[in-house]
């Protein structure tokens, strides 16, 4: 226990995602209703965008945008690449959050279409309508 | 004009808006558009095949930004031949989707070939690129347009199918891209080739080796291997048979041709067979995933159900096969990722000529269809002898190679359920032969004569001549897959 402590600590934004990742996934298994579903993998894609923001980060580093670039101000200045946190992480997850948007609206207008046909979005309830239907092919 | 890499892409990508467009002019401008950009991607991927077989792996830059910083695509003889393969394969069955998209859902007809576009789009896109995140997106892409036309199939249970769908494929994706993120930590680099040559200088990280498990089970739930396959069969057999017919060859073989992408381009093999051992466990998965997959499918009463349960366990083929850590089975592996897409194209072709006209699929609706659809039953044996493996059609070769891999790496489990699998889908299609062969076609007799006089005849001509051409070329590919791996594979994997 005293060495686990010291670990969790220092790579908590580590252990943060997985229990984020794990609350949506348990979400995704567990819950009856289709929009509890849909909630649960909304969070587990955004403890993913969490941990690729999380792995961009250094310690006392700034933004990464160089002052005075244009004005001259940096003539002769060095530029060190650690004083910068990384930007490309974050990037690629403005890609990453509009792709779990676009799911997230295929997703929800499917719920739209289920409940229009059915009036319920239970699970349960749903299997048994699909049973009165007819014989499972 | 050496912009053809691009090209295969643009061209569906560019007229996928157009058609979305045009469908506020005209509803029927959509198809011939459709047609004109498969039609470029087909003829650019011809191009670049015969390029890459003349002088060698392609290099492309996009807007001209170099390989570490700006995307790359990479097309190598492997490529070349997926890409000419899907395009063709959406071209075709685009040819046959007019009358059938036409019956079942004409009134959004213009939607589901922009999407069906799309759809193609992502699956060349994924096949194309050399970069770790385009491709997760590309994936994306392409498993949003699928949720989005599978809803579009059975009014009943085709929206929840593919929720389902949704579910389990984010969770996929969602894998592969916390895989792509340990990898990055660990080379900061998404380039596949940069990766690589970074990765050969670290031993035994512990990162690497979570990046890949991550990685590789994300494409296996979006190739739904065996314990993650539970939503193919509901998604693929609910969908419209126009999307169907293009989804089953090409979405999960894709998916293959990404895992052998990452295994033979990323890691590199020595990492794989070499430092992690994990073969055996994956090819033993491999064994359970064509067993389950060719019992599930015994046991099945819908002939387009049954179909996807033999997709279920054709992935076991691949996944096992370029497991075994040797140069046959690897072969056999990718030789079976061109085969299977054919065969799995043809049974859908013919189950498509035979919707087009029964509405219902139950084994005991087909009965009598040798004399009602000569020509779809014709291409139908030929499709199921290839999955079956009768030597002159090409499915008979990948097996073969299959076999002898799994001999030379000690697997005879692999080796044994290659055999038993074939068996099985040969008592499978002889069930189905003796339903559509033998009994007699009018089983309600007493009752409403008029109602079993609804004359069946074949399938239109644009549907039967696709499925007809299909159905041949499994010949020709079979008799040709010794040019196929002697100019195009072996070269690949020295």
């Amino acid at each position: 226990m005293t060495d686990l402590l010291p670990l969790i600590v220092a790579k908590y934004n580590y252990w943060l995602y997985v229990i984020l990742m794990m609350i949506g996934l348990y979400a995704m298994i567990a819950k009856n209703n289709l929009i509890k579903k849909l909630v649960g993998m909304n969070i587990f894609q955004t403890a993913i965008i969490l941990f690729y923001v999380s792995i961009g980060y250094k310690t006392d580093a700034t933004i990464p945008i160089i002052q005075n670039a244009h004005g001259g101000g940096s003539h002769g200045a060095v530029i060190h690449a650690a004083d910068y946190i990384n930007p490309l992480p974050h990037v690629l997850m403005l890609t990453a959050i509009v792709v779990s948007v676009a799911t997230f609206g295929v997703a929800m207008a499917l719920a739209v279409r289920i409940y229009q046909r059915y009036q319920t979005l239970e699970e349960d309830e749903l299997r048994m309508r699909l049973i009165d239907i007819g014989p499972e092919e | 004009m050496d912009n053809y890499p691009a090209l295969i892409v643009i061209a569906p990508l560019l007229t996928a808006f157009l058609a979305g467009i045009a469908v506020w002019i005209r509803e029927r401008l959509a198809y011939p558009i459709a047609l004109t950009g498969l039609a470029v991607s087909i003829f650019s991927a011809g191009k670049v095949l015969m390029q890459v077989i003349t002088s060698g792996t392609i290099q492309y830059r996009l807007a001209g930004w170099a390989p570490p910083m700006g995307i790359e695509y990479r097309i190598d003889l492997l490529n070349a031949m997926v890409l000419l393969l899907v395009s063709s394969i959406a071209f075709l069955n685009l040819v046959a989707s007019y009358k059938s998209v036409d019956q079942e859902i004409n009134d959004r007809a213009g939607s589901f070939y922009t999407m069906y576009l799309l759809f193609v789009t992502g699956l060349l896109g994924v096949t194309v690129t050399g970069d770790l995140f385009n491709l997760y997106v590309l994936i994306e892409l392409t498993s949003l347009t699928s949720y989005a036309m599978i809803a579009l199939g059975d009014r009943d249970r085709a929206p929840l199918a593919s929720l389902n769908y949704v579910f389990i494929g984010v969770i996929g994706a969602s894998f592969y891209l916390l895989g792509v993120g340990y990898l990055y930590m660990q080379t900061g680099s998404l380039n596949m080739a940069d990766v690589a040559n970074i990765l050969s200088g670290i031993q035994g990280s512990s990162t690497v080796l979570t990046a890949f498990i991550l990685m590789m089970i994300g494409i296996w739930i979006k190739m739904a291997f065996f314990p993650m396959h539970v939503w193919l069969p509901n998604a693929y057999t609910y969908s419209p048979i126009g999307f169907a017919r293009v989804v089953a060859p090409l979405m999960t073989k894709v998916m293959i041709y990404v895992m052998i992408r990452l295994m033979i381009t990323v890691f590199g093999f020595d990492y794989i067979f070499k430092t992690l051992n994990l073969s055996d466990a994956v090819v033993w998965l491999g064994t359970i995933a064509i067993l389950s997959g060719a019992v599930m499918a015994l046991s099945q009463k819908n002939l387009k159900k049954m179909l996807t349960y033999i997709i279920v366990c054709e992935i076991g083929y691949m996944v096992g096969g370029a497991w075994l850590g040797n140069q046959l089975g690897m072969t056999g592996a990718i030789l079976h990722i061109l085969n299977d897409a054919l065969m799995t194209f043809a049974l859908f072709l013919a189950v498509g000529n035979m919707a087009y006209r029964l509405k219902k699929l139950d084994l005991t609706d087909l009965q009598g269809l040798f004399g009602k659809m000569p020509w779809t039953m014709a291409g139908f044996v030929l499709a199921a002898f290839s999955i079956i493996g009768v030597p002159p059609t090409c499915g008979f070769f990948s097996k073969w190679y299959l076999i002898l891999g799994a001999f030379e790496a000690g697997a005879y489990h692999f080796a044994g359920a290659l055999i038993i699998s074939s068996l099985l889908s040969a008592v499978l299609f002889f069930k189905v032969f003796e339903i559509c062969f033998f009994e007699p076609m009018s089983k309600d007799h007493g009752h409403g004569e008029s109602h079993s006089q609804v004359v069946i005849e074949e399938a239109p001509i644009s549907m039967l001549f696709v499925s007809g051409l299909v159905s041949l070329s499994l010949i020709v590919a079979g008799l040709y897959s010794g040019t196929i791996v002697n100019t195009i594979i072996l070269p690949f994997l020295k």
